[in-house]
C-alpha cells in the first residue's frame, strides 16, 4: 500500500521559500486554500510571484491576505478588482500585475501541466493582451499564441482526498484547482476530509493522486 | 405594464433568446434578463466559475458555500445542472456553446468593439473571463443605457478605452433603440415607442445606417 500523503499544516507550509512562484486555485475564495494560506503567512514566507485567478479580498479570510500582508511581488491573475489592495500596491510600485484573460489562464496553466508548447486562442486579438505575442493564422482565422505557465508549488484546495491524494472536488469549488495539480513542482492539496486508499470510487476521483505530493486537512 | 428604462432593455435582451439556449449573462443589469424570458422559453445559464444551471439567489441559511456565481455572490444549481473546471467552462464558451453572451459596456463603437473592463488609471478590476466571452459566444449582444450619467454618448465612432474584443459585437440594447453590427456598420433596426430616428442620431456618436423600416422593441 502506497505510503499516506497526509502531512500537518506546518509540515506543508515549510515546503515553501521566499522567491517561489506559487499557483494556488479558486474562485473569489471558492475552492481556495484559505485555511492554509494562513499558514503560509504565518511561517514568514515573501516575494513570491502568485499565480490565482484573483487576488481574493481584503477582509483577510483568504488568499488574499498574502497581498494585504505584501508577501507578493508579482500577481498574475484575471481579475483583482474584490481585493483593493491590489490597485493600492501597483500604484506605489509594490506589486507588479500582469492581467491574463480567465480562459488564457486556464489555457496555459493547463499547457504548463501537460507538455504542451502553448495555446492558440481567439481570445484578446485586437486588444492589449495580444501586445508583443505571436499572431498565428490557421484555416484563415487569426489567433494569440498564449505560453504556458508553470508554478514551484501549487496549493490547491479540494473537498475530499484519499490518503494517496486522489482528488474529489464540489460544485464551483474545482475550477482553476485540476490544471494547477499538474502544473508545480510540489503540490499540496487542503481538503476537509481524508478517507483511507479504496473509498473513493475510481470513476469519482478527479485528481488523480499521482499528481499530489502532500495533502493537509484543515 | 409600460416598459420603460432598464426593464426595457431586459425585456428587449430577453427576445434574442430561444428556447433551450444556453447563455452567459454578466454581472450587473444583464441579471435582470432572467426576469423577461418570453413564455414557454427555458435557458439555460453558465456560470463561467464553473457551472450550467444558475438558480435563484439562496437565503443565508440555505447558501452552500462552494457555489457562487461569476460575481462571488451567493447562488445554487437547478436540478440537471452540471459542474466542471475552468478549461471546460472556457472551452465551452470559446468553442461555440455558448449561445448568447449579455454584458454591459462602458464604451460600444460602429466598428462592432466593445470596452467594458478597465478605466486606466481609474478602475482596475480586470477582463475576468469577458475577453473569453465576446470573443467566444455565439451572438454577443450589449445591453447598456444610451449615453452615461451626464449624457455623454457610450455608443461611439470608434472606442477612447482598452477593448474587450474587436468586432465582435452583434447586438446593443438601449432604453431608445436596438442597433445589429453588420460587419460594416450600426443599422437601427428597432425603436422603443415614442422614440424618433432623429433622436437616436442626436445622442449617439457612431454613424447610424437608417433602414427603410424600423421596427419597435415591444
Amino acid at each position: 500500500m502506497a505510503k499516506s500523503k497526509v502531512v500537518s499544516p506546518s509540515e506543508a507550509a515549510k515546503l515553501l521559500r521566499d522567491g517561489m512562484t506559487v499557483m494556488m486555485g479558486g474562485f473569489t475564495n471558492v475552492g481556495s486554500a484559505n485555511k492554509f494560506v494562513l499558514e503560509m503567512v504565518k511561517s514568514g514566507l515573501k516575494d513570491i510571484t502568485l499565480i490565482s485567478n484573483d487576488a481574493g479580498n481584503d477582509k483577510f479570510d483568504g488568499i488574499g491576505t498574502l497581498i494585504c500582508q505584501k508577501r507578493v511581488k508579482k500577481l498574475i491573475a484575471s481579475h483583482a478588482g474584490l481585493n483593493p489592495q491590489v490597485a493600492v500596491q501597483m500604484n506605489a510600485g509594490e506589486l507588479e500585475v500582469e492581467l491574463v484573460p480567465q480562459g488564457t489562464l486556464a489555457e496555459r496553466i493547463r499547457c504548463g501541466g501537460t507538455g504542451l508548447g502553448g495555446v492558440l486562442t481567439p481570445t484578446g486579438i485586437g486588444t492589449v493582451v495580444a501586445e508583443g505575442k505571436q499572431i498565428i493564422n490557421v484555416n484563415g482565422k487569426d489567433y494569440l499564441l498564449e505560453t504556458p505557465l508553470r508554478a514551484d508549488v501549487a496549493v490547491i484546495k479540494a473537498w475530499k482526498a484519499d490518503e494517496f491524494g486522489n482528488l474529489v472536488y464540489r460544485r464551483a469549488a474545482r475550477n482553476f484547482n485540476p490544471m494547477m495539480a499538474m502544473a508545480a513542482d510540489i503540490v499540496i492539496a487542503e481538503v476537509e476530509e481524508v478517507v483511507p486508499v479504496g473509498e473513493i470510487d475510481p470513476d469519482m476521483v478527479m485528481t488523480p493522486g499521482v499528481c499530489v505530493d502532500y495533502v493537509v486537512k484543515m | 405594464m409600460e416598459l420603460k428604462g432598464r426593464d426595457l432593455i431586459a425585456y428587449r435582451a430577453a427576445r434574442f433568446l430561444k428556447d433551450g439556449d444556453m447563455v452567459n449573462l454578466g454581472i450587473g443589469m444583464p441579471t435582470k434578463v432572467a426576469d423577461f424570458l418570453p413564455e414557454g422559453v427555458e435557458i439555460f445559464l453558465q456560470s463561467e466559475n464553473g457551472f450550467i444551471g444558475i438558480g435563484p439567489t439562496p437565503s443565508p441559511e440555505e447558501w452552500d458555500k462552494d457555489v457562487v456565481n461569476a460575481g462571488g455572490q451567493p447562488s445554487s444549481i437547478l436540478p440537471g445542472g452540471a459542474c466542471f473546471d475552468s478549461c471546460m467552462s472556457f472551452g465551452l464558451i470559446r468553442g461555440g456553446h455558448v449561445d448568447a453572451t449579455i454584458l454591459g459596456a462602458l464604451e460600444v463603437d460602429q466598428e462592432g468593439n466593445l470596452a467594458n473592463w478597465i478605466i486606466p488609471g481609474k478602475m482596475v478590476p480586470g477582463m475576468g473571463g469577458g475577453m473569453d466571452l465576446v470573443a467566444g459566444a455565439n451572438t454577443v449582444i450589449v445591453m447598456t443605457d444610451h449615453c452615461t450619467k451626464k449624457g455623454e454618448p457610450k455608443i461611439l465612432k470608434k472606442c477612447t478605452l482598452p477593448l474587450t474584443a474587436a468586432h465582435e459585437v452583434d447586438y446593443i440594447v438601449t432604453e431608445l433603440c436596438v442597433l445589429h453590427y453588420n460587419g460594416e456598420g450600426l443599422v437601427l433596426t428597432e425603436l422603443a415607442p415614442g422614440v424618433t430616428v432623429d433622436e437616436v442620431i442626436a445622442r449617439t456618436e457612431a454613424k447610424l445606417i437608417i433602414p427603410e423600416t424600423i421596427g419597435c422593441m415591444i
